[in-house]
């Protein structure tokens, strides 16, 4: 049942004048942003057209890093400068870019364009874009990984940048809290040194590039009778590699979540949350927070642990009774459909282009097998909750609008309940952004989390539609 | 049975969703002239600086009222019949009532300063003010705050945000010090002066000055100042709204009279929130409780009673919090500004002079709280002061109570040792 809120309508209305005398005379350094994103404009239509394909030697490289991401952080430190240490979440709904108005459906387009264009440009279509950033990169590529550059190492580079940029916005705009400043430290360091910096300099040795920072099911190849091959045929260093991914994926997924909560990894270590948590800030708060979007993610984040749990099954039982299907070993079937579907299609096009249109956590949230199995050790076997501060919620929304999971904070926090959501990733943006203090993340006696809430099988039945009740009891 | 109520902030929300809570079939009405739906009025705020739309304001999704079939009715009540159970609205219609609760909430005082009734000259308390702050904005040149409480802070920082320069006139020595007690109060006068603001101690308004068009032109103050101005925010506190009852036969006071049963004088008719006066034994003030949380656990007992309970209002230990700029205060049990007789402070700052503890103890026992930058468990603290905790007892568990964000610096060393030498040295 759809009603219209007259009221809604109404603030609808008067948003353009509101927008108007908020960004008259803003920030003083807004040129500066503005500058700099007409440099990475213009950097991307260098890249995409191919311009500097014959480039060579550093320089190139070494300007546009510097006017990417010196200008970049340099913005972001002009931007909050002059502001007191707190939440400053001025003019984030009057923004077109943070909206989702013109400015944010242009960048929601452009970013979807690139990977599109980074998955499935084809050989026959002429030179890819991406040909000329490959092109500068290729003294980094000699000197790290010892041989020739290509797209998947400018994908890399170029996440790692945008890590490190927006993270120093992330710190600039949270200054004030110690636990953003260290979280923001953890994902630019494990993006820098576990996802790029390690995994080239194994690939200069030799080896298989294995990212440290992700296992199976997230990273599903770490597990599969094919990909275990090339990896063993590195040497020890590869058995060494699956020893990690199997120690990470079995030991301590189970353990630290026990201990922490799923924050371990989703907001502290994972290169996908740690894009989110960075690039993807500005636009937390257009995740859904509806009860609808929740059943359907219940269903679809589950659906996809099914999946892949089924597809590395099946890859394993083909194995064993000697590939009777598949030539080579289930990589082409594998590759052509959860490859595809999921590791392509989901968890880059969608999950991370449409970030300025459904919040930076979409693949996260609805998608991620990874976050499916911490979400299950989270609600279930976990010390870990956010506690409500006594009765002081005021229901403001702040929590609930900035929760980039779409968790509906508020609806816990009025009621003085705990919040033990499977898919809460502990990015504690929650807890800065209530203006009276009322929610802490923490762990304590894993009993205790549920007080005056029902049991946890109870609530998820509840969401994913199975069990259908009155919402306020 | 047919619970018509009237008002859909939190005290009116509260009692609808705990009659249909308490009883599946009472027939629930809940009535607004403001909004269609229940919003948080303390979101007025962020809904200006940008931070929320105000649909993100609701507390409950559209489909919550349906869902839990309470009736949502929009429209302004001109007259209340109690001897006919009706309602009549501006609009000539009328709606009966087994049972009405009014749930009206307070508006802005005024306090018959010539020109108070200007256009532009008004609150921040409904929808209906902040869309007109809004519509206003962009021809505001300088703006008047009128009063130092938590509204007049909250009106300065949010026009802040739209760089209309701010005069604040504050009749106390230093920001709320008829509150907060004075280290507290000078701490929020400095950040306030740090943002830039001006605000003027000490200061009283004298008129406010028709512009030729019959809105706020300037004002004069009492120090003889002419400050020239396009918007007056009144928000030298707030007052029970009686427009709806007026001439209804409800005995009123400055609120609408109830018992500790939130009962008023007509038979059948109920008040919650910051509209109803308490009555208290011959030679007591009448309780009036204006904040949000009074009007949630009102709410909640006045839906019991609605149902024919028979429960009592019980005070709660006070508690109350609030954000001056970036400074967040937190306050438990009583912590008067300036200490009653037999009450002694420890106070406690950091040395950035944004922090700092207060408590509240008479000699033995502990009686309060007053907290700015840190945040303190409410039901650590609760307890202590409900069990008549020693205060030897409870400043080496300070740590305790510590809600402070992981990593967050810690003070409890520090405190703990300046609050025992203060201790040692009052014995």
């Amino acid at each position: 049942m759809t009603v219209t809120d007259p009221d809604v309508a109404l603030f609808e209305e008067l948003r353009p004048t509101a927008a108007q005398t908020f960004e008259a005379g803003q920030h003083k350094s807004l040129p500066v942003y503005f500058a700099w994103a007409a440099v990475n404009a213009g950097v991307v239509l260098l890249l995409f057209f191919g311009i500097t394909g014959s480039a060579s030697g550093w320089w190139p490289l070494l300007a546009i890093t510097t006017l990417l991401g010196g200008g970049g952080a340099a913005t972001a430190w002009l931007l909050y400068k002059d502001s007191t240490p707190g939440i400053k979440n001025h003019g984030v709904w009057f923004s077109g870019l943070n909206r989702r108005g013109w400015a944010g459906w242009i960048a929601g387009i452009g970013m979807t364009a690139f990977y599109c264009v980074l998955y499935w440009w084809k050989d026959g279509w002429g030179t890819h874009p991406l040909h000329g950033g490959v092109a500068i990169l290729e003294p980094l590529s000699q000197l790290l990984r010892g041989g020739p550059s290509d797209k998947w190492f400018l994908y890399g580079f170029a996440y790692t940048l945008a890590v490190l940029v927006f993270g120093v916005r992330m710190a600039m705009k949270y200054r004030h809290s110690r636990y953003h400043l260290i979280r923001t430290g953890s994902v630019a360091f494990f993006q820098l040194g576990f996802a790029f910096l390690l995994p080239g300099l194994l690939k200069q040795f030799s080896q298989a590039e294995f990212y440290f920072s992700y296992f199976w099911p997230l990273k599903p190849e770490y597990l599969l009778p094919f990909s275990i091959g090339w990896t063993i045929d590195g040497g020890s260093l590869g058995r060494a590699m699956i020893l990690w991914g199997a120690l990470a994926s079995f030991v301590a997924v189970p353990l630290l979540t026990y201990r922490f909560g799923k924050r371990w990894y989703c907001s502290w270590v994972c290169g996908c949350g740690g894009l989110a948590e960075t690039l993807g800030d500005p636009w937390r708060q257009l995740s859904d927070k509806s009860e609808r979007a929740w059943r359907i993610e219940r269903w679809m984040i589950h659906s996809v642990l099914v999946l892949i749990v089924f597809v590395t099954g099946l890859l394993w039982i083909h194995e064993a009774l000697g590939r009777p299907w598949w030539s080579d070993g289930g990589q082409a079937m594998y590759y052509k459909t959860y490859g595809f579907l999921i590791g392509a299609a989901f968890s880059g096009v969608i999950g991370v282009g449409f970030y300025p249109i459904m919040g930076s956590r979409v693949w996260c949230r609805f998608g991620c097998p990874q976050a499916a199995i911490l979400g299950l050790f989270q609600r279930f076997f976990s010390r870990f909750r956010i506690t409500t501060n006594g009765g002081q919620c005021i229901s403001c929304g702040n929590c609930s609008t900035y929760c980039e999971m779409g968790i509906d904070v508020r609806a816990y926090a009025q009621k003085e309940r705990n919040i033990v959501r499977a898919s809460c990733v502990g990015c504690g943006v929650c807890a800065a952004v209530c203006p009276r203090g009322v929610l802490k993340l923490e762990g304590g006696e894993r009993t205790d989390r549920f007080e005056g809430a029902d049991a946890p099988l109870h609530d998820m039945l509840r969401a994913m539609g199975v069990l259908r009740e009155d919402y306020d009891r | 049975m047919h619970v018509a109520i009237l008002g859909n902030g939190i005290a009116g929300t509260t009692v609808a969703r705990h009659l249909r809570k308490r009883d599946p079939d009472v027939r629930i009405t809940l009535i607004s002239g403001e909004s269609t739906y229940h919003y948080s009025r303390p979101a007025l705020m962020y809904i200006y600086m940008g931070h929320l739309r105000y649909q993100d304001t609701k507390p409950y999704e559209d489909h919550f009222w349906s869902d839990n079939r309470i009736a949502l009715k929009r429209g302004w009540v001109t007259r209340i019949d109690t001897a006919g159970r009706t309602l009549h609205f501006e609009d000539g219609g009328s709606m009966a009532w087994d049972r009405l609760v009014l749930a009206t909430g307070s508006q802005p005082n005024r306090f018959g300063w010539p020109g108070q009734d200007l256009d532009r000259v008004h609150g921040l308390y409904s929808l209906q003010h902040l869309v007109s702050l809004e519509r206003m904005t962009p021809q505001l040149q300088h703006a008047v705050i009128v009063g130092g409480g938590l509204i007049g802070i909250e009106l300065a920082e949010m026009l802040h945000t739209r760089h209309i320069p701010v005069t604040m006139l504050v009749r106390e020595r230093s920001y709320w010090d008829n509150v907060l007690p004075a280290e507290e109060a000078q701490m929020v006068s400095r950040a306030i002066h740090a943002e830039g603001i001006d605000l003027r101690l000490q200061t009283e308004l004298s008129a406010i000055h028709d512009d030729g068009h019959g809105g706020a032109g300037a004002v004069s103050t009492s120090q003889g100042d002419r400050i020239p101005c396009q918007f007056v925010g009144l928000t030298a506190g707030v007052r029970p709204n009686l427009k709806a009852v007026e001439g209804s036969g409800i005995e009123t006071a400055r609120g609408i009279l109830v018992d500790w049963q939130l009962r008023t004088s007509a038979d059948g008719v109920f008040a919650a929130g910051d509209c109803a006066e308490l009555r208290t034994p011959e030679g007591e003030r009448n309780v009036i409780q204006q904040v949000w949380y009074t009007g949630r656990f009102q709410g909640e007992v006045c839906a019991e009673n609605v149902l024919g309970g028979t429960q009592d209002y019980v005070k709660r230990t006070w508690f109350n919090s609030a954000k001056f700029l970036d400074i967040e205060y937190q306050v438990y049990g009583d912590v008067p500004n300036l200490p009653h007789d037999g009450q002694h402070n420890l106070y406690w700052e950091h040395e950035s002079g944004r922090k700092s503890l207060r408590i509240v103890h008479d000699g033995h026992t502990v009686l309060g709280f007053n907290l700015m930058g840190i945040r303190y468990r409410h039901d650590v603290c609760e307890r202590w002061i409900e069990a008549g905790a020693s205060i030897d007892d409870v400043l080496p568990k300070l740590g305790d109570a510590n809600f402070d964000p992981e990593f967050h610096a810690r003070h409890e060393g520090q405190i703990r040792a300046a609050l025992f030498e203060q201790l040692e040295a009052t014995r």
